[in-house]
C-alpha cells in the first residue's frame, strides 16, 4: 500500500509515493537521483549511507523513507554553497582525506554531527565519532586530520598543517 | 536488500498504538529505533505484515529520578543516555556500555526499549538491568504491569511483552550509598555483538563486606543470564582476593557459551572469568570513592 511522504531534503521540499518497505537510501538515490549518499554494506556496519535527519547523523540503509516523512534531510549534495566548499570538505581536499572516495560521503556527515555536536573533538574522539564508518583505503589517519581541520576552520583558528601523513 | 511489504502506520497516541495491535494481533510489530528490526526484515529473518511506529508519540522519552527509582521511558535512545548529565554523575556503569554499544549512527537510533524487548542475549542492555536489578514497565489497553528483569526474558527473541502490549518503562531502583557498578564486554570490532560481557553492581559496607551483588552476563546463554551463584557467594562476605576469584570462577562454570565465530566455548567461559574479576574490582573501586 503506497502513501505519500513530503520531506526537505537539502532545503527543498519533495512529495514522493513510496510503498513503506521502501528504504531512505532508495528514495534519495533512486527517486530523487541524488547519487552523492553511497550504499555500502547494506547491513547497517559501513557509513557509507549517512546523512542527517533533523540534523542526527543516521544510516540511510537502516531507515524506512516513510519514516523520514516531514524531516528535514542533508546529503552530501547539500554541504557546499555558493560561496564554496563545506569546512569539512575543504579537510578532506586539503588533507587526502580519500583515495577512492566510496565511504568519504558518509564520513563527512557523521563529521558534520560530530562537529556540531563536539566543537574541538580530541583525536581520540574523533576516532570513537567515526568508529561507525569504515575505510578501506586510508587507514583513516588522513580522515581524522580532514575533521581537525575542519574544526579549526569552523572555529575561526589558524589551520593546521596539510602535509599528508605517510605511515 | 529491501524488506518483504508490509503496511505502516505511525500513531499519535498509545491508545491508538494500542487498538493498532488490537486489530493486527501477532501479524504487528513495534517499530522503535528500528536497528535491531529493519535489519532483520532486511534479511527476512522477519516479516511482519504490519508496522506501528511509535517514533511519534510524544512522552515516553526521559531520564529521571524519582520515588527511588531511575526510570527510563523506552524511547529513550542510545545518544540521549550520553548526553544525560543525570547519567553520567550517577550511573557511570551506562558511560562503561555507551562506548561498547554499536556506533554513533545507531546510537542516534536505537532504544533502551528496543534494546531489552528485543529479547536478544548478544544485546549489552539486558546484563546491566539483570546486575541493576531493573523492573520492566509494560503497557496495554488494559493497563500497566511492571516485570521484574528476571521474569522479562524468555527464550531466544522472546520476552514478556505480549502481542497486544507495549514496553512503556525501565525502573532501575536508585543503588544505596556505597553501591559502585561497571560493564565491559569483550568484542572483535567496534560495533560488534559481545563476545562474553559482564555487568556488576555492587554494596558494601563500612567494613568492606558485600550487602547486595548483581552479576549480569551477555552473549554467553540462550537469554541474559545472571549469575546466581557467584552473587550468592559475594554477599556477606568480605571483599577479598580469595572471595573475588571464587565468585569469577563459577560465573565461569556456570555459564552456556556456544561456539562460533566469535570463539569456541572454553574461551568464552575464560573470559566470563576474566571480566568478572575486573568487572568486581571497578565496581569496589566505585563503589569506595
Ligand atoms: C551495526 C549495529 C551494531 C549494533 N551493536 C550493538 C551492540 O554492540 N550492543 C547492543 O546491545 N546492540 C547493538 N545493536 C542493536 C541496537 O542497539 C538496536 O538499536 C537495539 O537492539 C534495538 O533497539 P531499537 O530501538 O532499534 O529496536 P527495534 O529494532 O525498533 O525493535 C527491536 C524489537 O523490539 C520490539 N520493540 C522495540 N521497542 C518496543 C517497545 N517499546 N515495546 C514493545 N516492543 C518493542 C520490536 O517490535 C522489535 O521486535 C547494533 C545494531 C546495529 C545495526
Ligand atoms: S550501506 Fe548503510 S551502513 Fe553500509
Ligand atoms: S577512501 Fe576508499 S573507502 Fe575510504
Amino acid at each position: 500500500m503506497k502513501k505519500e511522504i513530503t520531506v526537505t531534503i537539502n532545503g527543498e521540499k519533495h512529495t514522493a509515493t513510496v510503498e513503506p518497505r521502501t528504504l531512505l537510501v532508495h528514495l534519495i538515490r533512486e527517486h530523487l537521483r541524488l547519487t552523492g549518499t553511497h550504499i555500502g554494506c547494506d547491513t547497517s556496519n559501513c557509513g557509507a549511507c549517512t546523512i542527517l535527519v533533523n540534523g542526527k547523523s543516521i544510516k540511510s540503509c537502516t531507515m524506512l523513507a516513510i519514516q523520514a516523512d516531514g524531516k528535514e534531510i542533508i546529503t552530501v549534495e547539500g554541504l557546499a554553497t555558493t560561496e564554496g566548499l563545506h569546512p569539512i570538505q575543504e579537510g578532506f581536499k586539503e588533507n587526502h582525506g580519500l583515495h577512492c572516495g566510496y565511504c568519504t560521503p558518509g564520513m563527512m556527515m557523521r563529521a558534520v554531527e560530530l562537529l556540531a555536536d563536539n566543537p574541538n573533538p580530541t583525536e581520540e574522539e574523533i576516532r570513537w565519532g567515526i568508529s561507525g564508518n569504515l575505510c578501506r583505503c586510508t587507514g583513516y589517519n588522513n580522515i581524522v586530520k580532514a575533521i581537525q581541520y575542519a574544526g579549526a576552520k569552523m572555529r575561526g583558528e589558524t589551520l593546521p598543517s596539510t602535509e599528508p601523513e605517510f605511515v | 536488500m529491501i524488506p518483504a511489504p508490509f503496511d505502516y502506520a505511525a500513531p499519535m497516541t498509545l491508545a491508538e498504538a494500542f487498538a493498532l495491535l488490537e486489530e493486527h494481533g501477532d501479524e504487528a510489530k513495534i517499530l522503535a529505533g528500528g536497528h535491531s528490526l529493519i535489519p532483520m526484515m532486511k534479511l527476512r529473518f522477519a516479516s511482519p505484515e504490519f508496522l506501528i511506529d511509535i517514533n511519534n508519540i510524544p512522552g515516553l522519552s526521559y531520564i529521571k529520578e524519582s520515588d527511588g527509582y531511575l526510570r527510563i521511558g523506552a524511547m529513550t535512545r542510545e545518544a540521549d543516555l550520553d548526553h544525560s548529565g543525570l547519567i553520567r554523575s550517577r550511573y557511570p556503569i551506562f558511560t562503561d556500555a555507551s562506548k561498547l554499544i554499536a556506533d554513533p549512527q545507531v546510537r542516534n537510533m536505537g532504544t533502551i526499549g528496543g534494546n531489552l524487548a528485543h529479547g536478544d542475549a548478544a544485546n549489552d542492555h539486558p546484563a546491566v538491568m539483570l546486575a541493576m536489578r531493573a523492573e520492566v514497565v509494560i503497557s496495554s489497553s488494559e493497563g500497566q504491569r511492571v516485570v521484574p528483569i528476571d521474569e522479562f526474558f524468555f527464550g531466544f527473541y522472546m520476552t514478556a511483552v505480549q502481542p497486544n502490549e507495549i514496553l512503556t518503562e525501565i525502573r532501575i531502583p536508585v543503588p544505596p550509598a556505597h553501591t559502585g557498578n561497571a560493564y565491559h564486554k569483550l568484542e572483535r570490532k567496534v560495533g560488534d555483538y559481545a563476545t562474553a560481557g559482564v555487568a556488576v553492581q555492587l554494596t558494601v559496607d563500612g567494613k568492606g563486606f558485600c550487602t547486595h551483588a548483581g552479576i549480569g552476563l551477555t552473549n554467553v546463554n540462550p537469554t541474559p543470564m545472571r549469575a546466581t551463584r557467584s552473587e550468592e557467594a559475594l554477599v556477606g562476605e568480605k571483599m577479598t582476593e580469595e572471595a573475588i576469584a571464587r565468585a569469577a570462577q563459577m560465573a565461569a562454570e556456570d555459564c552456556n557459551p556456544s561456539d562460533d565465530l566469535r570463539g569456541d566455548e572454553e574461551y568464552k567461559r575464560a573470559m566470563v572469568g576474566v571480566l568478572t574479576k575486573r568487572m568486581i574490582h571497578k565496581a569496589l573501586e566505585r563503589a569506595r570513592s
